[in-house]
């Protein structure tokens, strides 16, 4: 199962845990399975329309991925703020 | 004592202090994020901030205590599953039954707590008006800003969107209908139909003793409604601008309109380096400016649209406004003498006021 990993309010809203075990085969239904999981994530890196926040970075084993991007069982992804969302 | 919420680019500051002085800024909360409004519902006391997180969206969240923890409300957000999402709540306002919150926002959406705050439910009868594909955001997008209640009759609300004019309900939000007969917009052809919506309102207030009364700052034109929004006239003469953002009403004078111009929507600036806000007495047939104690030279402030609010009325009436520079102003004597409440806050996007 993927191992997702959070810092920062997005540990906090989900439990206060840093690292998730979570099934899904997309970064999106992972993180949709995050938010089912822990609802007061909800809407902290999904908006309503089920699209990743301007400003949220996903990696994947390091490298930066789109939400469609595929994910493998031993994969690590990463949730963090993008520097691009300073101002 | 009074208090002051002021929103900024980088936080919320609680202030208190006694018209004349300096206020002391008592607590900070939501460090280095833009706070766009709080308010202090007088009723319960609990504090209701908008946070919009450049990372993790917009959201309301609520506190006892400034300093305290916040807590978030829920309901805030669209239907899921949608071609929308919630931009940014714009402004809270309490309703005039018990519990009741209205918060406003983009894109041009209005928000209902039965609970104080704690949960918000959307207004689904402006969500799903048939209208709604014709609205046209403004420079700060679909914003709804103003909501103004009808004192003891809590079904009446106006609604004021920019840019996508006023909205009246009598039936506490089920159907809405447009209030905007007689703005005159002069970014559109002289031709537009009477019907057009793409009114750029930058606020709105109801006058409290005559609440069919309404005063409006539009995008270039102060207007006055005398027939609950079904109409407006213009009553910018006198004024050295009529552009700008906030307005202020004293309620206890249904005549009373506090205006600050801008020189122009090509230059969101005070007129000639001069800070002066400026009061109507009569309606809108004559306007004085109130500078003493204001930035005589030099200043070219930009005071946003919920930047300026009010406490206490008559000759008590205290007004405060903070401007993008940092810098907030107050009056404790109804406009007629100023004296600065804060030097070097951050950009300042909303002011809040109370005892």
């Amino acid at each position: 199962m993927p191992l997702v990993r959070l810092r920062g309010p997005l540990k906090r809203l989900a439990g206060d845990r840093p690292e998730h075990a979570i099934e899904g085969a997309t970064v999106a239904e992972l993180l949709r399975a995050l938010e089912r999981e822990h609802p007061a994530a909800g809407g902290w890196i999904l908006d309503e329309r089920g699209v990743l926040r301007r400003h949220i970075n996903v990696f994947v084993n390091g490298e930066l991925v789109e939400q469609g991007t595929s994910v493998g069982s031993d994969d690590r992804v990463e949730i963090l703020p993008a520097i691009s969302g300073g101002r | 004592m009074t208090e002051l919420l002021v929103a900024t680019k980088k936080g919320l500051f609680a202030l208190q202090g006694d018209p004349g002085s300096p206020f002391e800024v008592t607590a900070r909360a939501f460090a280095g994020e833009p706070v766009e409004y709080a308010l202090r519902d007088q009723r319960s006391g609990r504090l209701i901030a908008s946070v919009t997180s450049p990372f993790y969206g917009p959201k309301l969240w609520y506190a006892d205590d400034p300093a305290g923890e916040w807590q978030q409300a829920e309901g805030v957000a669209l239907p899921e599953g949608g071609d929308a999402a919630l931009e940014r709540i714009w402004v809270i306002v309490a309703g005039e039954e018990e519990s009741v919150l209205y918060a406003g926002g983009d894109p041009g959406v209005l928000f209902e707590s039965h609970d104080g705050g704690t949960t918000f439910e959307l207004n689904r009868g402006l969500w799903e008006h048939p209208t709604r594909t014709q609205w046209q955001p403004g420079g700060g997008g679909l914003c709804l800003h103003s909501i103004a209640t009808w004192p003891g009759e809590p079904q009446r609300l106006a609604a004021a969107i920019s840019a996508a004019g006023v909205w009246l309900t009598d039936d506490g939000g089920e159907t809405w209908r447009r209030g905007n007969q007689g703005l005159k917009a002069r970014y559109l052809p002289e031709d537009t139909p009477d019907d057009e919506i793409a009114l750029c309102v930058h606020r709105l207030h109801r006058a409290a003793l005559r609440p069919e009364r309404m005063f409006m700052q539009f995008h270039g034109g102060v207007y006055r409604s005398d027939d609950a929004g079904a109409t407006w006239i213009d009553i910018a003469a006198g004024l050295p601008s009529d552009f700008g953002f906030p307005l202020v009403l004293d309620p206890a004078d249904p005549d009373s309109a506090y205006v600050i111009p801008l020189t122009a929507d090509m230059d969101r600036v005070t007129p000639d380096g001069r800070v002066r806000v400026y009061e109507t007495r009569d309606a809108g047939a004559s306007w004085a400016p109130r500078g003493e104690g204001l930035p005589p030279e030099h200043a070219y402030l930009t005071v946003l649209r919920e930047a300026f609010d009010r406490t206490g009325e008559g000759p008590a009436l205290e007004l405060y406004f903070g401007a993008t520079s940092g810098a907030v102003f107050g009056s404790g004597d109804a406009g007629a003498s100023w004296f600065q409440v804060a030097t070097h806050l951050p950009p300042v996007h909303a002011v809040t006021a109370g005892p």
